[in-house]
């Protein structure tokens, strides 16, 4: 055998033993009586979700639950990236969240930014849920629409302790109290709320944006980033026919996906949450995008601009809420009520730049802008005007919710939206 | 002469000087062709390793800004990405063991004994070996959603001992073949049991092959995405969380544990080379 | 003796059980589990129930045909590539890299020991409009301002061919490392030319390798969704990324199965009919020994 004499067996050992897989017609035959396994075929399919208690029943077992819970001292928050305070030394140390632990004693021992996709996300908790065993976190961070009511829908949540939201009660804004995808905050409170509108870096499309339409200007061809999803892509595009696509029919979503597929020779690329990477590094230059992320870009030394284009633009809630199964629900609930505070809600706000759920921040900020100096002086005070985080009155009449759909509409509007983003 | 050095050198006839009057003018095309594609093979390796070492102050590590070890001190200060190497590593030394164990024992008996089944045996691991990653991390996550397992750390061992299994069995199967089965009947013959065959002879002179194989699992478990996507629930390995981490910037800490996992697989495969050299 | 000879008959079975026991639980089973699934009606809510709606795989052909063909043209264009890159690489290591054969080996495997996700992702990076590589180009004048190769077809298919390029370098190093040199040298005495001889005898002996590295290229190619995520863009979606997509943010099992399904009868209906047409069987004994 010369074969031993080779040094290096690794490679040519393995490959060996690939290049003879000694396939007969015979041994295809003999597999062939695997398929006595087809009987698998007409096994049971996979389950759906267990019904819950409705009524008073459920406010009485929500609130025997809540009697039994104990604190423990530490819980596990799934949120998004670029989504909470950062110190300027350590970029995994959360000011607000050490505050937490100095005023309560309770630790956060797992803040993970595993949430990039609303959808991506509850296609990978659903499973785990669904078989009845926990996510591994106490908090989450969700996006009001589809996938946020189906957790609802599927009792995939734990009903809020309602005598533990005093902060809440107090402070939040009338527009996140009592939502419409969730009367009476039975499962949810706000996080933040942002808007979907455009970011682009103003030196390299060398023109002011203003308008969706400038999405679609053939000069941009190949720089240009959308959405990649099933809310924010077809919402926004709704606006940009000049629709409100809350009130839209299935008539303006034809034009909406018309309009999208007539811009989509452009489009470099539908993105999730990774179009600020290609946005900051100018691969893009102009994108849909999210207007705390674009602040949060140019905290790192990017130079981006945001604008809420003149047809208007969507803007969306993203909600903490406890997921079944949660080991620490108590310590999450004292969290979630903790945030609603002016002075916390300040701090996420002047690091984060989103719509704050708290309008008695803005009073903080200001008072930190009189005590700040010199270019932190002036960012300060122009949050604590800006309209992108405290909106105006005529600022919320171009701000739309998304479209709510039936699931009749939705198969719809998802024929219509996918085939774009997955071309 | 090279000779000395390496005993396949010997066979390099068509090489020899004395044919030179024959050989293409164009001599320097081939190692040309050969360096560039090695070094464009190397290319992404050499900025993975260079940019762990830049010192860069913004949350995106693109543009060069100077010289630092920071990342190498700084390298276990991201919770969530130790924790995962910590899984890959586990998980690496789990699948190997037991990918190892049933390859070896499967190679051994489709390289040893003629039996009945052994045809489709051999058509199964062609099979999924051939099968595309996407569709093996599906249907196995449509297993595990259809019985209602919950995803995790031991669904990503499970499946990945299912892909490495067939690659341990056919490297096994091939080092089988190549055995003299005298050797064993020699060793029998002398009244050793078939335990005593199996250790004493059987598996010292396939070890190379079963190293191999290990090296290869331990190699591809480390690496693998697709399949362990599919079926990670929660449970998060080192390349998941560098996959998740890319869509928002990825840390100089990504660079610098993919520079020490390069640096170690490059000293175990020195170690194998080494020992078959030896072995020789 | 009678009770030994049973053992001695019933050894193979022992050896392989485990193993075997694992493929069929966590591969076969699962195999038909998915296309039980791909029949099944309903939705995430309220569940999905068996009622043999086969439909499921037309609608998913008409609605990703795109996809599908774009992957397997994307599989063959990278496989090509690689055997043109590579033979020639393969052919100077197994002839002429003398003492340093292992060596050399052993830097077209280096990329083995970085982990995909990282070397994928390191494309991006280089490849970036304004990373090191383009925006050299654009200083010199090379290529226009807004020239950009991330997010085309280019891009996705060099990176694929980056990815599987090493699996077809091993194979046909391996089959041109075992030729005989002894015919060789009476090729070469019976024909004379070096070309000759490679056409009429080095090349065909190699074909086994050739073959074994098509094999490992195309499928993992045409399956491959990580390279078009990373870096791909608008319509260079493969199905892989529809799958993908399907699976874990549509929750569309029985789509997402019945596309899984269609992927893989496709190619190891491709596989095992290229292995009959170049009658696998001798070519691979031929190889195997």
């Amino acid at each position: 055998m010369t074969e031993s004499s080779n040094s290096n067996q690794l490679p040519p050992d393995v490959l060996r033993g690939l290049l003879s897989p000694r396939v007969s017609r015979r041994s295809v035959l003999q597999a062939g009586g695997a398929s006595a396994l087809g009987v698998l075929l007409a096994a049971c399919g996979v389950s759906g979700a267990k019904k819950g208690p409705t009524g008073t029943a459920a406010v009485d077992a929500a609130k025997a639950y809540w009697e039994k819970q104990k604190k423990t001292g530490s819980f596990n928050f799934a949120n998004w990236p670029l989504y909470i305070d950062v110190s300027d030394k350590n970029k995994n140390d959360h000011p607000s969240i050490d505050l937490f632990t100095k005023r309560t004693g309770i630790k956060v021992a797992k803040y993970s930014e595993v949430i990039q996709d609303t959808g991506s996300y509850f296609g990978k908790i659903q499973p785990e849920l669904a078989a009845g065993q926990g996510t591994g976190y106490d908090l989450m961070v969700m996006t009001n629409g589809v996938y946020l009511d189906k957790l609802i829908e599927l009792n995939y949540l734990i009903p809020l302790d309602q005598s533990r939201m005093t902060n809440f009660n107090a402070n939040a804004s009338p527009v996140v109290k009592n939502p419409s995808y969730d009367r009476g905050n039975k499962y949810t409170m706000a996080w933040q709320s942002g808007i979907t509108g455009i970011g682009y870096d103003p030196k390299r499309v060398g023109k002011k944006i203003t308008s969706w339409t400038d999405l679609a200007d053939p000069a941009l061809r190949g720089k240009i980033g959308m959405f990649g999803d099933t809310q924010d892509l077809p919402n926004g595009a709704i606006c940009a026919i000049g629709v409100n696509p809350e009130t839209s029919t299935e008539a303006d979503w034809r034009k909406a996906a018309q309009w999208l597929k007539k811009q989509q020779p452009l489009v470099r690329k539908y993105y999730e949450q990774d179009y600020i990477d290609p946005l900051s590094k100018g691969d893009i230059w102009a994108s849909m995008a999210w207007s705390g992320d674009i602040f949060q870009a140019n905290a790192s030394g990017a130079n981006l601009e945001f604008v809420v284009p003149d047809e208007g633009a969507p803007i969306w809630t993203d909600n903490m809420c406890i997921p079944n199964h949660a080991q620490h629900p108590l310590d999450a609930m004292i969290y979630m009520d903790f945030v609603y505070q002016p002075e916390i809600a300040a701090m996420l706000a002047e690091s984060i730049n989103y719509i704050t759920p708290v309008p008695g921040a803005a009073a903080v900020i200001k008072k930190d802008a009189a005590a700040a100096t010199g270019a932190d002086k002036t960012a300060l005070e122009q949050l604590a005007t800006s309209p992108l985080i405290f909106p105006t009155a005529s600022d919320s009449t171009k701000l739309h919710r998304y479209r709510v759909l039936t699931s009749a509409e939705e198969k719809v509007w998802n024929s219509l939206f996918e085939p774009i983003y997955q071309s | 002469m090279s000779t000395l050095i390496s005993p396949q050198a010997g066979r390099q006839t068509t090489s020899r000087p004395d044919r030179a009057g024959r050989r293409p003018r164009r001599r320097w095309l081939l190692p040309l062709w050969s360096w560039l594609v090695i070094a464009w093979l190397a290319s992404p390796i050499i900025v993975m390793i260079v940019f762990g070492f830049n010192d860069t102050t913004g949350k995106f590590n693109i543009r060069w800004q100077g010289f630092t070890l920071r990342w190498y001190r700084d390298l276990f200060t991201i919770p969530d990405l130790t924790q995962a190497l910590e899984n890959s590593l586990t998980i690496a030394v789990i699948v190997t063991v037991l990918a190892t164990i049933m390859g070896t024992l499967l190679g051994v008996a489709l390289g040893r004994y003629r039996f009945r089944g052994s045809g489709s045996i051999n058509l199964l691991m062609f099979a999924n070996i051939a099968a595309p990653e996407v569709v093996l991390g599906a249907a196995l996550l449509s297993l595990f959603l259809t019985v209602g397992v919950p995803r995790g750390y031991w669904t990503i061992v499970i499946a990945q001992v299912m892909f490495s299994i067939a690659y341990v069995a056919v490297t096994v199967r091939a080092r089988m073949a190549g055995l003299d089965p005298s050797l064993e009947e020699a060793a029998r013959d002398l009244g050793a049991g078939p335990y005593a065959t199996f250790f004493r002879v059987t598996l010292p002179s396939i070890m190379p092959g079963v190293l191999a194989g290990a090296l290869l699992t331990c190699a591809l478990s480390i690496d693998d995405f697709i399949i362990t996507s599919f079926n990670a629930g929660n449970t998060v390995t080192f390349p998941l969380w560098v996959y998740g981490a890319s869509r928002t910037g990825v840390p100089p800490q990504v660079n610098v544990m993919g520079t020490l996992i390069f640096m170690l697989g490059v000293l175990l495969a020195l170690v194998g080379v080494v020992y078959n050299r030896r072995k020789v | 003796m009678s009770r030994s000879r049973l053992g001695a008959r019933l050894t193979p079975y022992l050896l392989v059980l485990p193993g075997w026991l694992w493929l069929v639980v966590f591969f076969v089973v699962p195999t038909f589990v998915m296309l039980s699934v791909s029949t099944q009606t309903g939705d995430i809510v309220s569940g999905f129930q068996q009622t043999f709606h086969w439909r499921t795989y037309v609608d998913g052909w008409n609605q990703y045909h795109t996809q599908f063909i774009r992957s397997i043209v994307y599989g063959l264009i990278t496989t090509l590539l690689c055997l043109v890159i590579a033979y020639p690489v393969a052919y100077w290591i197994a002839f002429r890299g003398g003492a340093h054969k292992s060596s050399l080996l052993f830097l077209i495997l280096l990329p083995f020991f970085v982990s995909f996700v990282i070397r994928t992702q390191s494309w991006n990076f280089i490849l970036s409009d304004n990373g090191m590589l383009l925006s050299a180009l654009k200083n010199w004048g090379l290529v226009s301002q807004d020239f950009h190769i991330l997010a085309t077809a280019p891009a996705v298919i060099g990176g694929l061919t980056y990815n599987f390029l090493p699996f077809m370098v091993l194979p046909i190093y391996v089959g041109l490392e075992r030729l005989d040199p002894a015919l060789l040298e009476a090729a070469a005495d019976l024909y004379g030319s070096k070309t000759a001889t490679f056409r009429k005898v080095v090349l065909p002996l190699s074909m086994p390798g050739v073959f074994a590295g098509v094999l490992l290229t195309f499928v993992p190619a045409a399956a491959d969704y990580v390279n078009a995520a990373i870096l791909g863009g608008a319509r260079t979606t493969m199905i892989g990324n529809v799958i993908q997509t399907e699976y874990f943010t549509n929750l569309d099992y029985p789509k997402a199965s019945a596309l899984s399904f269609i992927l893989m009868a496709a190619l190891l209906l491709g596989v095992f009919a290229y292995a009959r047409v170049l009658g696998t069987e001798d070519v691979l004994d031929v190889a195997a020994r």
